[in-house]
C-alpha cells in the first residue's frame, strides 16, 4: 500500500535556529500517526510545512506516491489536506457558518454569497459532530473553548479531508470535551482518513495512535508502533532523545 | 440530543431583537436626533428648516462617501490619512482634464457630452493607481498604513499643487457642477418617483432574503416584523424625500431660468429642488459598498482579514493581494468625492479636502467602526459623516468661533472612541 502522504528529509530554519532538520515522516489511510516532543521540538512548524503555512528549505512531499509542490494553505487544501491549528485559525468576528466556508464560501450563480444554503449546511454537519452546538449566528468570540474546537473539526470534515493535521486539539478543552474529539478521531479513521495528531498528554496518544514520532531539538529520534512500546519508554525518548533500548 | 429540541422552543426575544435591529445603530439614530433637537433650540427653530437640511445634506455627501472606503481600510487594521490629500490630487487631475486635457488634445470643449464623463473616468482610474499602490507598499513591501499615507498625505496635497502650478481651476463643465449639489437636483416629481422605486427595491430585497431563509429551511422572522420594518424604510425613504421637496427654490431664482429661456414665468409658478443628484451617487456607492461588504467573498475576507489576520492567510484567503483592492476601493471613492467636492465649488481650489482625513476617520470611527479591526458598517458610517457635519454646521449656525468649533470635533472623536471601548466591554463584543 503507498501512503497517503510522505515527508521525506524536511528541513527549515528560522534565521540560526534549525527548527526541523532532516525529518522524515509517513501516513497511511486510516491511520493517526502522533507527534509527541517538548515545547519548541519542531511539531508544530513539522506540520505547518504540510499545510503550506510555511515551505521548507529542503526536503521533498509526497501524496499518494506523486511528489507534490506545497507552497500555500491553499495548495495544501487542494490535496485534501486540513488542518486544525493549535492556536485555532478562526476569525473571531464571524460566525461559525463564516469560519466554516471561510475561504471557499457557496456562491449564487450571480457570485453574491450564499449564507442562507451556507448556514444549512453548517447546521447539518453540526448536528453530526456536535449536537449541542446553536450559535449559529454569533461571532464564534462568543463560543467556548470546544465550540471553537468543533467549528475548526466541521471544516475539515464537510470539505471531504483525506489527510487530516490536528495540532494540539484538545489543549483548551474540558474532559466531556476532550472525549469528543477522541470520539470524532476514531470515527474519521474509520472512514480512511489519515491523521497526524500532535499532543503532550503521552497516555491519550497510545489510546488514539497506530504510530507516534518522537521528536526533539528539530530531529526525529524514532517513530514507533503505539502496541511495541511502553508509555515509560515513549517519555524516556521525549527526555533522553534516544530510542529505548530493547529487551531481545 | 433530547434536551437541544426544548432548548431550541422559543426563548423569549426582546423587540429589537425580533425586528433584528441593531442596538447599536439605534443609539446612534438617537445621538443624531439629540443633536439635531439641541441645535434647533438653540438657533429658535432654524436647525431643522427643509432649506439647512438639504444644505447639511449635501455637505456631508463627499466626507460620506469616503467614510464607505474607510470602513473597509480600519476594519483590515490599517487607516488612511491621505484621503483629503488624495481627493484633491483627483480633483486636480479633473480639472485639468476638462479645462485644458480635453479642449487641447481632443478637441472636447466645456458642455461637451463626452466631457464630464471622460473627466470623470480619468479620475477615477487616478484615484485606484494612486490608492493600490499605496496598498502595494503596505501588503507587499510591509509598510505600516500609519506612515505610507502619512507621507502620502503630503506628497498627494503638494502634487495636486504641482498639477494646477498653484492655481484655482475654474469653472468647471456644467454637466460635471451637477454633481455637485444645488444646481444638480431632481425636483420634486422626479424625487417622488425615485422615493417610490428605492422602497419598492427595499421591500422586495427584505422579502428575497425571507425567501432564501425559508428555502433553506430556516425560520424567518414573524411577518409582522417584516411588514414593521418594511413600513420604517418607507417612512424614512418618503419622510427624507418629503423634507428634501419642501425646500423651495427661491422666486429670484426661477424668475432668472426663465428669463435665460427667452419666457416669463407664470404667476404662483413653484418648483422644488429635490433630491441632489450627489445624494443619489451617495446612495448608489452606500447600496454597493453594502452589497460588498455583506454579500461577496471580497467583503467576507475584508472581514475576516481584520478579525484574524492568520486565520485569513491559512485559510486560503491572499491577504496581501486584498491590501491592495482595500486601498484601491478607498483610492476610487476619493476621486469620486472630489467629483462631487470640485462641483459644489465649480473649480478646482488648493485647499480642497483639507482636513478631511480627519473627518473621515471621525465619521466611520462614531459610525461604529473598530479600530482594532473587524467590525464596521457602511451605514454606520454615513451616520457618522452626518453627526459630525451636523455638530459642525449647527455649531457655525449658533455662532460658535472656528477654532472652538474644532476644538469640540476633536474632542468628539476621541469622546466616540472612549464610548466605543464601553460599549464593547458591556456587551462583549
Ligand atoms: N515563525 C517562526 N520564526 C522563528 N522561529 C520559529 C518560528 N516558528 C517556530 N520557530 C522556532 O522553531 C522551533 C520549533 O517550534 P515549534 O512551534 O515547531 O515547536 P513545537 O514542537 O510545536 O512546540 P510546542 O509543543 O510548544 O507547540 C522553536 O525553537 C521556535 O522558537
Ligand atoms: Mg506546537
Amino acid at each position: 500500500m503507498t501512503p497517503l502522504v510522505e515527508m521525506k528529509d524536511i528541513s527549515i530554519a528560522f534565521g540560526g535556529v534549525q527548527a526541523v532538520n532532516r525529518v522524515s515522516i509517513d501516513l497511511y489511510p486510516g491511520e493517526v500517526v502522533g507527534l509527541l516532543g517538548h515545547n519548541g521540538a519542531g511539531k508544530s512548524t513539522l506540520i505547518k510545512i504540510l499545510s503550506g503555512a510555511y515551505k521548507a528549505d529542503s526536503g521533498e512531499i509526497r501524496v499518494d506516491g506523486k511528489p507534490v509542490s506545497i507552497t500555500s494553505p491553499r495548495d495544501a487544501r487542494a490535496a485534501g489536506i486540513e488542518t486544525i491549528y493549535q492556536t485555532l485559525a478562526l476569525a473571531d468576528n464571524l460566525d461559525a457558518t463564516a469560519n466554516l466556508f471561510l475561504g471557499r464560501e457557496i456562491v449564487t450563480g450571480t457570485g453574491m454569497l450564499n449564507d442562507a444554503k451556507m448556514e444549512a449546511e453548517t447546521r447539518k454537519i453540526m448536528a453530526r459532530l456536535n449536537p449541542n452546538f446553536r450559535k449559529l449566528q454569533e461571532p464564534v468570540s462568543a463560543l467556548s473553548g470546544g465550540q471553537r474546537q468543533s467549528v475548526a473539526i466541521a471544516r475539515a470534515v464537510y470539505f471531504n479531508a483525506r489527510i487530516l493535521i490536528m495540532d494540539e486539539p484538545t489543549a483548551a478543552l474540558g474532559v466531556h470535551e476532550t472525549k469528543m474529539v477522541a470520539d470524532l478521531i476514531q470515527e474519521l479513521k474509520a472512514q480512511g482518513l489519515g491523521i497526524f495528531l500532535i499532543s503532550h498528554d503521552t497516555r491519550e496518544m497510545m489510546e488514539l495512535c497506530d504510530r507516534v514520532s518522537v521528536m526533539k531539538n528539530g530531529e526525529l529520534i524514532a517513530t514507533e508502533r503505539v502496541e511495541d512500546v511502553t508509555e515509560d519508554d515513549i517519555l524516556s525518548m521525549i527526555i533522553m532523545g534516544k530510542k529505548p533500548e530493547k529487551a531481545a | 440530543m433530547t434536551d437541544t429540541t426544548t432548548a431550541q422552543a422559543a426563548p423569549k426575544r426582546s423587540l429589537t431583537k425580533t425586528l433584528e435591529l441593531d442596538t447599536r445603530l439605534l443609539g446612534m439614530i438617537g445621538a443624531f436626533a439629540a443633536v439635531c433637537i439641541v441645535f434647533n433650540l438653540m438657533t429658535g427653530g432654524q436647525f431643522l428648516t427643509p432649506r439647512n437640511i438639504f444644505n447639511l445634506t449635501i455637505q456631508t455627501v463627499s466626507v460620506a462617501i469616503m467614510a464607505t472606503g474607510m470602513v473597509f481600510v480600519i476594519v483590515t487594521r490599517h487607516i488612511d490619512l491621505s484621503v483629503g490629500s488624495v481627493l484633491a490630487t483627483c480633483s486636480a487631475i479633473m480639472a485639468m482634464t476638462q479645462t485644458v486635457v480635453l479642449p487641447e488634445g481632443l478637441g472636447l470643449g466645456l458642455g461637451h457630452p463626452l466631457t464630464p464623463w471622460l473627466t470623470i473616468i480619468v479620475g477615477v482610474i487616478a484615484g485606484a493607481v494612486i490608492g493600490g499602490f499605496h496598498g502595494w507598499l503596505v501588503g507587499y513591501m510591509g509598510i505600516p498604513a500609519f506612515i505610507v499615507t502619512l507621507g502620502g498625505l503630503l506628497v498627494w496635497r503638494n502634487i495636486a499643487w504641482y498639477i494646477t502650478n498653484g492655481q484655482t481651476i475654474g469653472p468647471l463643465d456644467p454637466t460635471f457642477q451637477n454633481f455637485g449639489g444645488i444646481g444638480g437636483t431632481l425636483g420634486s416629481t422626479g424625487s417622488w418617483i425615485v422615493a417610490a422605486l428605492a422602497t419598492a427595491a427595499a421591500v422586495a430585497a427584505l422579502f428575497s432574503a425571507r425567501r432564501n431563509k425559508v428555502a433553506h429551511g430556516q425560520t424567518p422572522k414573524p411577518l409582522w416584523a417584516e411588514l414593521t420594518m418594511s413600513g420604517i424604510i418607507a417612512a424614512a425613504i418618503f419622510g427624507f424625500v418629503g423634507i428634501l421637496n419642501a425646500y423651495q427654490v427661491p422666486e429670484r431664482v426661477l424668475e432668472r431660468d426663465f428669463a435665460a429661456r427667452g419666457e416669463t414665468m407664470p404667476d404662483g409658478f413653484t418648483a422644488a429642488y429635490g433630491l441632489p443628484i450627489s445624494v443619489l451617487l451617495l446612495a448608489a456607492i452606500a447600496i454597493a459598498m453594502t452589497v460588498i461588504a455583506k454579500r461577496t467573498r471580497l467583503g467576507r475576507y475584508i472581514f475576516a482579514t481584520g478579525g484574524n489576520p492568520d486565520a485569513a492567510a491559512l485559510s486560503g484567503i491572499d491577504t496581501r493581494f486584498l491590501t491592495v483592492k482595500v486601498f484601491a476601493i478607498m483610492g476610487v471613492l476619493c476621486a469620486l468625492s472630489a467629483v462631487v467636492a470640485s462641483a459644489r465649488l465649480s473649480f478646482h481650489s488648493n485647499d480642497i479636502g483639507t482636513l478631511d482625513e480627519l473627518r473621515v476617520i471621525a465619521a466611520a470611527v462614531i459610525g461604529g467602526t473598530a479600530l482594532a479591526g473587524g467590525i464596521g458598517t457602511i451605514h454606520g458610517a454615513i451616520l457618522g459623516a452626518l453627526i459630525m457635519q451636523s455638530l459642525q454646521s449647527g455649531m457655525a449656525m449658533v455662532g460658535v468661533d472656528a477654532p472652538f468649533q474644532n476644538i469640540v470635533v476633536g474632542a468628539v472623536l476621541v469622546l466616540a472612541v472612549l464610548i466605543d471601548i464601553i460599549y464593547r466591554k458591556r456587551t462583549g463584543g
